[in-house]
């Protein structure tokens, strides 16, 4: 598998796409400081862009790289290596490489320009985009063992993240004005561990103190990540996020006939 | 050494293979014929692993290659379809060959052999269909296994590059290999099988060496054997 890892990284890291990324975040970061100066407020511009951005991105970008590796995988899977570690190391490969360009792409800048809030905002932002990526590229990855057609597999890409980025919030806005009468900050958390976009958001938003802005739910929210047993059950939410979609891909590739 | 136990395979609601038995254990050139659609590559590919039964076994060397990989180091497969990771150079292509499989002892001799190396140093997608069949013959070839699978290896090549080839095969022949091809070239078979296996309908139609498919046919040469199978085929459904 680190062999499979090692090409694809070097494959990837001479992929001018991934520098097109890198550049599009020094630019965002250097632009928003610029405009607005202050840490706080480039951070939580950048918020936006990162809880939507990343996962669009992570998504598109795994989906060509899987349809362009799926061309030759009858080469890789006539050797002796397994198949499972062929495509993990490719799907590591791509979560890696995405996962650089956002640490490069958002920790150099803002090493130069200086965080102006606390550091842990910005290491929780960084950590974030870390795992949508993940969580998207795995996702990608089992969308192109599934779908030998790539305009269904591209389909089924953005639906899933037009369902996440925007439908979701719009149900679940829903669900609270229909059930007002009744305690729903349960349900709200619950709704919020169960996106991961929205997971991230209301993280970031909580490390930076602006739970105030939601009001009963915030302090409910703000209790939960508060207690050791609530980070807990966030990172372990993250880590399910990552591993479900992986350990879907590992049974569709297992299963696949090639 | 290769055994496939009763295997049977659909395709949705097309049956490619029925119940399929068939062995391999001496070294020899053996051809597998048969149409499109009749199971060939399907059945290469099983071997392979790349394509699952939906019932029976394959065993190599007397396991069932079942979840295996490791048995693939006694394997090395020409694809019927040369695709290749299109930003790598030759060179950076056969390199990434070496890194999943280790270092390949025969590379050098088979650069030679299919004459790349004027071109290794140029980009696979720029290479015509020819040149990458080459490419994908000397990243098989540099390999030396005691199976040889290939799938349609005379795609695109030209004739030095055939004889070439056809050279190459007699040669691992000699020394001691089994090598399964299909192909749709019988004159190819013809020349170089000591056996074919005919495949149709996902059936084992024929498996013999070339002189009793011509008396059981009643022919003198491949391609009138075949005409008759498929007519008398279709005559009898």
């Amino acid at each position: 598998m680190i062999k499979v890892i090692k090409y694809s990284l070097s494959d990837l890291l001479r992929n001018r796409w991934v520098w097109a990324y890198v550049l599009f975040f020094w630019a965002t970061v250097f632009g928003l400081h610029y405009l607005r100066g202050d840490g706080g407020q480039v951070l939580v511009s950048l918020l936006n862009i990162i809880v939507l951005f990343v996962p669009l991105i992570s998504l598109v970008f795994s989906l060509m790289y899987m349809y362009q590796v799926r061309e030759f995988i009858e080469l890789l899977l006539a050797q002796p290596v397994s198949r499972w570690s062929i495509f993990l190391g490719y799907y590591l490969g791509v979560t890696i490489a995405l996962g650089l360009a956002l640490v490069i792409g958002i920790g150099v800048p803002i090493l130069l320009v200086g965080t102006g809030v606390a550091g842990d905002a910005w290491m929780t932002l960084i950590a974030v985009g870390v795992f949508e990526t993940a969580i998207f590229a795995a996702i990608a990855c089992s969308l192109v063992v599934r779908n030998d057609n790539r305009l269904i597999g591209f389909g089924m890409g953005l639906m899933i993240w037009v369902f996440m980025a925007i439908l979701y919030d719009g149900i679940v806005l829903l669900t609270m004005v229909l059930f007002e009468e009744y305690r729903l900050e349960g349900w709200a958390l619950a709704a919020m561990t169960l996106n991961p976009i929205d997971m991230g958001r209301v993280l970031v938003m909580f490390r930076m103190d602006y739970s105030a802005l939601l009001g009963f739910t915030g302090a409910v929210f703000q209790r939960f990540f508060g207690t050791f047993s609530g980070s807990i059950v966030l990172i372990g939410a993250f880590f399910v996020w990552v591993g479900v979609p992986v350990w879907i891909l590992r049974r569709r590739t297992l299963k696949k006939d090639f | 050494m290769i055994r496939y136990n009763e295997i049977s395979k659909t395709f949705g609601k097309q049956r490619v293979l029925n119940d399929v038995s068939l062995s391999w254990d001496t070294p020899g050139i053996y051809g597998i014929l048969g149409p499109n659609g009749s199971g060939k590559t399907t059945l290469m590919k099983m071997l392979l692993g790349m394509v699952h039964p939906d019932a029976g076994e394959i065993q190599f060397n007397g396991r069932s290659i079942h979840g295996q990989y490791k048995y693939r180091e006694d394997l090395i497969y020409l694809p019927q379809i040369a695709r290749f990771p299109e930003n790598l150079t030759v060179q950076e292509h056969l390199a990434l060959i070496e890194q999943l499989r280790g270092k390949a002892p025969r590379k050098q001799m088979m650069i030679e052999h299919f004459g790349i190396g004027g071109f290794l140093g140029k980009s696979l997608r720029n290479l015509s269909g020819g040149m990458r069949q080459k490419v994908n013959l000397v990243g098989c070839f540099m390999y030396d296994a005691p199976v040889v699978i290939m799938d349609e290896p005379t795609v695109g090549l030209d004739p030095i590059s055939l004889i070439a080839l056809k050279e190459l095969i007699r040669m691992e022949r000699q020394a001691g290999k089994i090598i399964l091809i299909t192909t749709h070239i019988l004159e190819f078979v013809e020349e170089l099988a000591d056996e074919v296996v005919f495949l149709l309908e996902g059936d084992i139609y024929f498996r013999g060496d070339l002189s009793s498919l011509y008396d059981q046919t009643e022919t003198t040469d491949l391609e009138h054997a075949i005409a008759h199978i498929l007519t008398k085929k279709k005559q009898t459904s």
